[in-house]
């Protein structure tokens, strides 16, 4: 075939593989299309991906190296297979940073290897500053911090690395990131031959963006995790793109930029449920740690299972709020067995999902969903609240931040003005919770205080199988 | 200036292209109810492992040993993106289906 028939080809299958990914993204946000809509971004992905090996060329060479590049795909497949089918549902969370930083750390790879390869007679005309060195150089800075950032999310998450809080670690992130700016500012100033000279610069880069990246998530802790994995995410999407400028390749522009735009809106809307400013994200300092002048007073009554069951039967509306515990004790299915009983006995039992409940937007969704709960059941906070007063017993299963009134009564509480599920308006409160520790965000809940409220302490799962049995035998 | 200007120029399309991107991603972000939150992150997710065709083409050139290690690094990682946030985004969504 001749070059422009190849050429030909490959453009083309880059504009389906955008329009795929569009389509895609498009079907993922509508729960009937979804499935559908994940399957043909990740058929545009394979034609895109296809087309490259078969048809590109850079400089009228063809691509080499295919059966390195075949081996590479192989293992990369297999592995990523195996872990996002092995993985637990909890775990979801951790799963989608630990591959938005596989994503980072390629596009940082690839910024690290064109460097060096930046066409003489372009650096000859404009010297370094030109667009491509300056996507390969976002490229590299993006991507790095995006990687390390993520695998810093992933250890989070997944409980092994704790939180790390300075108090001037505001003005270090800030100098980190000025740093890092001025070498782009310098790299791209220097007058040379060519940009291999310059190349051990691109390594501090390298090091320093690694240091940002694991500094700016170190501190994060509280229910602002998914914030920074989807502004990571949208990071990676960014970094991607920039791949895109230096490739003139429209695939990974579009998929890129559509990431890294729709990403920060739905950072955005995450901010905004919580009550935050995207700067303050970024400069890396939020979340827990937080003084509040309000002390823990008052007395924890619990209740005993058998009178849990009892209120919980001859109620006539019963609402759950569930939380991380719920997650963590994988109790999804029995809560879900819990529901399907009271239903039969009359009850309307829904549940009221505050948008940031669990580790993720939406995790509580993902999870339900998977025990079968029917998903118009599911009732986002701003709608139940209303109807909370009305409701007899509103049972809290391993969530804490999305219910504490401090939200709403103590302007000095680091999550003041966050919208909560107003669970004290309920008639009734159980709180299902492991012991009298803190939320996430490290903040009494003056909740487990109120005079409405009886504790069930256990174990989410096994307390809820206790509760279930119970009324079983009523 | 004048290189700006010339940057400007030359990328026209590719400018273009970016800015009708950063639109449709926000206006096809806006309308998705919150259930679905998690499974479009992760699909996004998956969507930027699109950094792996630069893979591909790095690795498709890589002339030195250092190079084709980095270039088969490169397109491991891509690939796991990839792959693994498309079939994770399926699992999540596997779930939503059996709704009765």
């Amino acid at each position: 075939m001749n070059q422009t028939i190849t050429t030909g080809i490959l453009e083309v299958t880059y504009v389906v593989a955008s329009v795929m990914f569009i389509l895609g993204l498009k079907m993922l946000s509508h729960p009937e299309t979804a499935r559908r809509g994940n399957t043909i971004a990740a058929f545009g992905m394979g034609f895109a991906i296809i087309a490259t090996i078969l048809f590109h060329k850079k400089d009228g060479q063809p691509i080499g190296n295919i059966p390195w590049i075949l081996a590479a795909i192989t293992i990369g497949t297999a592995i990523g297979w195996v872990i996002a089918k092995r993985v637990k549902m909890t775990a979801m969370p951790q799963l989608v940073s630990f591959f938005n930083g596989m994503g980072g750390a390629a596009a940082a790879l690839i910024s690290m290897m064109e460097f060096p390869h930046v066409s003489p007679e372009l650096i000859a005309k404009s010297g370094m500053a030109n667009g491509h060195v300056l996507a390969i150089l976002l490229g590299l800075m993006i991507g790095t911090i995006s990687w390390a950032g993520s695998m810093i999310a992933f250890g989070k998450l997944d409980g092994w690395i704790g939180d790390m809080r300075i108090k001037a670690m505001k003005y270090v992130n800030l100098t980190i990131l000025a740093v890092l700016i001025g070498f782009i500012v310098y790299i791209m100033t220097r007058h040379v031959a060519a940009s291999a000279e310059l190349t051990p610069l691109i390594y501090v880069m390298f090091v320093i963006a690694v240091i940002y990246g694991v500094l700016f998530v170190m501190p994060i802790g509280g229910a602002d995790m998914p914030v920074v994995i989807s502004l990571l995410n949208s990071f990676t999407g960014v970094a991607a793109a920039m791949g895109g400028f230096l490739y003139s390749n429209q695939a990974m522009l579009t998929g890129g930029i559509l990431v890294g735009s729709a990403g920060t809106i739905l950072t955005i809307l995450m901010c905004k449920a919580m009550n935050r400013s995207l700067l303050n994200v970024i400069v890396g300092v939020f979340g827990g740690g937080g003084q509040s002048n309000m002390e823990a007073g008052g007395v924890i009554k619990e209740i005993s299972l058998s009178d849990a069951a009892v209120l919980l039967s001859y109620s006539k509306k019963v609402v759950i709020v569930p939380g991380y515990g719920l997650a963590v004790a994988q109790a999804q299915h029995t809560c879900h067995e819990l529901d399907k009983l009271l239903e039969e006995k009359g009850v309307e039992v829904k549940y009221a999902i505050h948008p940031v409940a669990g580790r993720m937007p939406g995790h509580m969704n993902v999870l339900l969903a998977e025990a079968d709960v029917p998903y118009d059941k599911l009732i986002e906070s701003d709608e139940i609240n209303p109807d909370l007063p009305n409701t007899d017993v509103l049972v809290v299963i391993g969530a804490n931040d999305v219910v504490n009134p401090a939200a709403e009564d103590d302007p000095s509480s680091p999550i003041y003005g966050m919208p909560i599920i107003k669970a004290r308006d309920a008639k009734n409160i159980i709180v299902m919770k492991r012991g009298m520790g803190k939320g996430y965000a490290a903040i009494e809940n003056m909740l487990f205080f109120n005079d409405k409220t009886r504790m069930l302490f256990g174990d989410a799962k096994s307390t809820l199988q206790n509760l279930v049995n119970e009324i079983k035998n009523l | 200036m004048e290189n700006i200007l010339d940057f400007f120029l030359k990328n026209r399309e590719a400018i273009f292209l970016v800015i009708l991107s950063v639109f449709l991603g926000i206006e096809v972000i806006s309308h998705v109810p919150a259930i679905l939150h998690t499974p479009l992150m992760s699909g996004a997710n998956a969507i930027h492992g699109v950094v792996i065709i630069g893979a591909i083409i790095v690795m498709g050139h890589a002339a030195t040993t250092s190079s084709m290690i980095l270039g088969f690094l490169a397109v491991v990682l891509g690939t796991l993106n990839v792959v693994g946030g498309f079939v994770v985004t399926d699992r999540m969504l596997e779930m939503f289906k059996k709704k009765k």
